[in-house]
């Protein structure tokens, strides 16, 4: 699936997008948040208070206990702040 | 109903959008524009100016989703909402939705929504570049006070995913 990131989660991550493939045992988008945490020093920035981690699965807003499954695209950002 | 939707880098011209939404029509006999503008400060500090990201499709999807829902609570003949990404300076606009309606009260609580919302629910985000200390930027954080606004159109808000609330 395609994971997109913005403004300061993209910052962290250092890249605004990539192709990933979770294992099975990742079911929601809480899950993918904790598994994405453990690839790497910025990743664990970008998510260390998942809390304010808002998402999107195929850009429709999504909570955390949104499954995952069957998702094309998934992208995770800070709460939005524009008008 | 009318309704147009532009995300663009390029300003814009509120009065324009708001005679191309009337022109011809005898129907309508209510427009309210409103237009957002970059200040020249944030939390009391000078800006040069900030940048405007946003997350191309779901923006559009989502702005779509919330003009469907005024459409369906309120009498509405038009809607036009145009919102910039990219570098704005102090003074430029930001972001233009004008509504018309037969009758007033339509036209004005149509368009308070859908500011509500956009400022909340569209994926944009600010980065704002100060004056001084060499032009040093960073993300704007959301204000509960733009979440409670929000809130207060009622719990059900407008998407294909209710679980998302």
């Amino acid at each position: 699936m395609k994971v997109l990131y913005f403004a300061w989660v993209r910052e962290r991550v250092g890249k605004p997008d990539e192709d990933v493939t979770p294992p099975a045992s990742v079911a929601t988008v809480g899950d993918l948040i904790a598994w994405l945490s453990g690839r790497g020093e910025g990743y664990a920035h970008a998510f260390e208070n998942p809390r304010v981690i808002r998402a999107a699965i195929d850009r429709a807003h999504v909570r955390a206990d949104a499954a995952i499954a069957g998702a094309r695209e998934i992208a995770f950002f800070p709460p939005m702040t524009g008008g | 109903m009318t309704a147009t939707m532009r995300l663009q880098q390029e300003p814009f011209d509120a009065a324009a959008e708001a005679r191309a939404l009337t022109h011809g029509r005898t129907d309508i006999g209510a427009v309210v524009t409103f237009t957002g503008v970059c200040r020249g400060d944030e939390n009391g500090e000078p800006i040069a100016g900030l940048t405007l990201e946003h997350y191309p499709g779901m923006a559009e999807a989502e702005i779509g989703r919330h003009i469907e829902a005024a459409e369906r609570r309120w009498s509405l003949r038009g809607v036009t909402v145009i919102h910039r990404y990219g570098r704005i300076t102090p003074g430029e606009d930001i972001v233009l939705v004008v509504t018309a309606s037969s009758h007033r009260h339509d036209a004005f609580a149509a368009a308070e929504f859908l500011m509500d919302y956009l400022k909340t629910r569209a994926p944009f985000w600010k980065r704002v570049e100060l004056a001084a200390s060499g032009g040093v930027s960073g993300w704007v954080d959301a204000k509960s006070s733009d979440d409670a606004a929000a809130d207060r159109w009622g719990k059900k808000k407008p998407g294909h995913n209710q679980a998302a609330e």
